[in-house]
């Protein structure tokens, strides 16, 4: 985009700040939107395995519902609890949805279609999502009040838990793609397994740590079956409880879009990401950015089948399956898959 | 092809190659040392706010914020690598789990003010030998006659940032960060064996038990006769 900017003859500074800022605004915008059509399309997958209809009034088959909701929202009135930490109140949200953004910004949607194509790619997004527990503690505590408090804790033991794991998993994508860039994870994808079937996953050795990352990162962005954050049986809407109006959808906004980055993230670690699912040359007259939102809605689908009929889990029974379950069987991953290339790829042991 | 060769990013600062000829253009040093000034002033205020802060949850956060842009500084030198762990360890881990154990403290804060003055000495001692080491260290790093080969563990410019690493760690280093490794394991295990206490009276869960128990082991269907009800 750079270039085009300069051929409107810019320097090549300015050209570069407009190029970036123009990328931010081409990834943040669409993103928005289609979180507000996300939920949408979540609420109808949860009322259909429901038997029921969903949001159907706003708009032909209730299409506008989610924008109604946030026009709802925005005309609310802004409440602070009088015993909050006001500053820390309203910056808690804005984290959340800070950080929900900033991950995008290593996405590749297709073969040159990324804002920041770094070496630390992969590691820059795990740092991205560590700190979106920082959204959910810091408003636990600021709102001053018991069952936010609690939802906190929660969020913060749980998330830590479920990193780690998820550190592990990457690894092992890592070792089979020999770079943390997300794009030379892509193409490492092409042609995998027998040489024309395009994703890790596709790979045996790989597919375990597939499904490890799948529920690690349903866990990781609080999504039912873990999502012990807002239980509301037990905390009424945990960290959210006194949160209103534009505070309260700055969560909406932030979960929904950490929800497809995780979507987006499976698709691009072990599907293959902007490549069509087989190296075949007429899929790849199909745009990149196609294949690569067609799995993101497919993984979304299977993130609201999941929420629609999975059993919110025991927080004892969370904490068992991320330490006793998926900790041990990633640490040993990480160990067989290093084994299986020294043998293979790189000639033994010695 | 060309478009792709601008795409695959430097191997030393890991940006685009487009971008880091514009950092070592005309403005380079411009933009480099505003971003360096913005961190490193923002590093140094929110370090001395976490200090001066009453409420210690706030420190923690204050602490958090020098943590990021301590990130920042490591990504100006070009070292990415170690600033992404600096943010996934301290920010994301340690500093969580900090804040988790400060949140939960009952703090009175009359007597913490009160320690305050009576710790004073050790700390401004404590402070003190830290400066000294620190004038030390740099003063040494700086002005003796260490070949260059020595400073920078022979890192070669074109490899990138984690290969170096590895290649350090992995390489020259390896008994030495083997044995790091044991000492925080050693560590770890002496944390549990420490906290770790078999109580009493408690009825632990078993994991498998559950999920083996059938509806038939809980319950069984009976016609009860009118009247009679069913005995246990």
């Amino acid at each position: 985009m750079t270039e085009f900017f300069q051929s409107l003859g810019m320097s090549f500074e300015w050209a570069w700040g407009v190029a970036t800022i123009a990328g931010i605004l081409l990834i943040a915008l669409p993103l928005m939107l289609a979180v507000a059509m996300i939920i949408y399309a979540d609420r109808k997958i949860w009322a259909a395995i429901a038997l029921r209809k969903g949001p159907n009034v706003v708009g032909p088959f209730g299409l506008l519902q989610s924008f109604a909701d946030g026009l709802k929202v925005f005309l609310q009135e802004t409440i602070i609890p009088s015993a909050a930490n006001r500053g820390l109140f309203l910056i808690a949200p804005i984290i959340t949805f800070t950080v929900a953004l900033i991950a995008w910004a290593v996405i590749p949607f297709g073969e040159d279609m990324v804002l920041a194509n770094i070496n630390v790619g992969l590691l820059y997004v795990l740092a991205a999502s560590s700190l979106g527990v920082y959204g959910i503690v810091i408003a636990g505590w600021a709102s001053n009040s018991k069952y936010p408090f609690y939802s906190a804790l929660r969020g913060a033991a749980q998330m830590v838990s479920y990193e780690v794991s998820i550190g592990f998993v990457l690894l092992s994508v890592v070792m089979f793609a020999g770079s943390f860039n997300m794009q030379t994870i892509i193409t490492a994808q092409q042609g995998h397994v027998f040489g024309f079937i395009n994703g890790f996953a596709f790979n045996p050795l790989l597919f375990p740590m597939a499904v490890v990352f799948f529920i690690s990162a349903l866990a990781e962005t609080a999504r039912a079956p873990f999502d012990l954050t807002e239980a509301e049986s037990e905390l009424v809407a945990g960290y959210q409880t006194e949160y209103s109006s534009m505070s309260f959808a700055l969560y909406w906004l932030g979960e929904y879009a950490n929800v497809i980055l995780m979507c987006a993230l499976n698709a691009v670690l072990f599907w293959g990401g902007w490549l069509p699912p087989v190296d075949w040359a007429p899929l790849y007259v199909v745009p990149g950015i196609f294949w690569l939102f067609l799995k993101i809605l497919i993984f979304f689908f299977i993130f609201s089948w999941v929420k629609a009929t999975v059993p919110r889990y025991r927080y004892d029974q969370l904490m068992r399956l991320g330490w006793k379950v998926f900790l041990p069987l990633s640490l040993f991953w990480v160990v067989l898959v290093s084994g299986y290339l020294m043998l293979t790829r790189y000639g033994g042991v010695l | 092809m060309g478009a792709r060769n601008r795409r695959e990013p430097c191997r030393r600062c890991a940006l685009p190659l487009s971008r880091s000829r514009f950092l070592q253009g005309s403005q380079d040093n411009v933009i480099q040392a505003f971003a360096f000034y913005l961190f490193a002033t923002i590093v140094i205020a929110s370090g001395a706010l976490t200090i001066v802060s009453r409420n210690p949850v706030h420190s923690v956060l204050w602490l958090i914020l020098a943590f990021f842009n301590a990130a920042g500084l490591m990504l100006l030198i070009g070292a990415e690598f170690i600033a992404m762990l600096l943010v996934i360890v301290y920010v994301g881990a340690v500093a969580v789990l900090f804040l988790f154990v400060v949140m939960m403290l009952d703090i009175d804060f009359a007597e913490l003010r009160a320690g305050f003055t009576r710790y004073l000495p050790f700390g401004l001692l404590i402070a003190v030998v830290l400066l000294c080491e620190m004038i030390f260290a740099v003063g040494v790093w700086n002005f003796a006659d260490i070949g260059p080969d020595t400073r920078m563990g022979t890192i070669d410019p074109d490899m990138p940032n984690i290969e170096a690493i590895g290649r350090a760690l992995y390489d020259r280093y390896l008994l030495v960060f083997e044995g790091a490794g044991i000492v925080l394991l050693v560590a770890m295990v002496g944390a549990i064996v420490l906290t770790h206490r078999e109580r009493g009276g408690v009825r632990p869960q078993n994991i498998s038990k559950q999920i083996k128990r059938r509806p038939e082991d809980a319950t069984r269907n009976t016609q009860p006769e009118v009247g009679k009800g069913v005995e246990l």
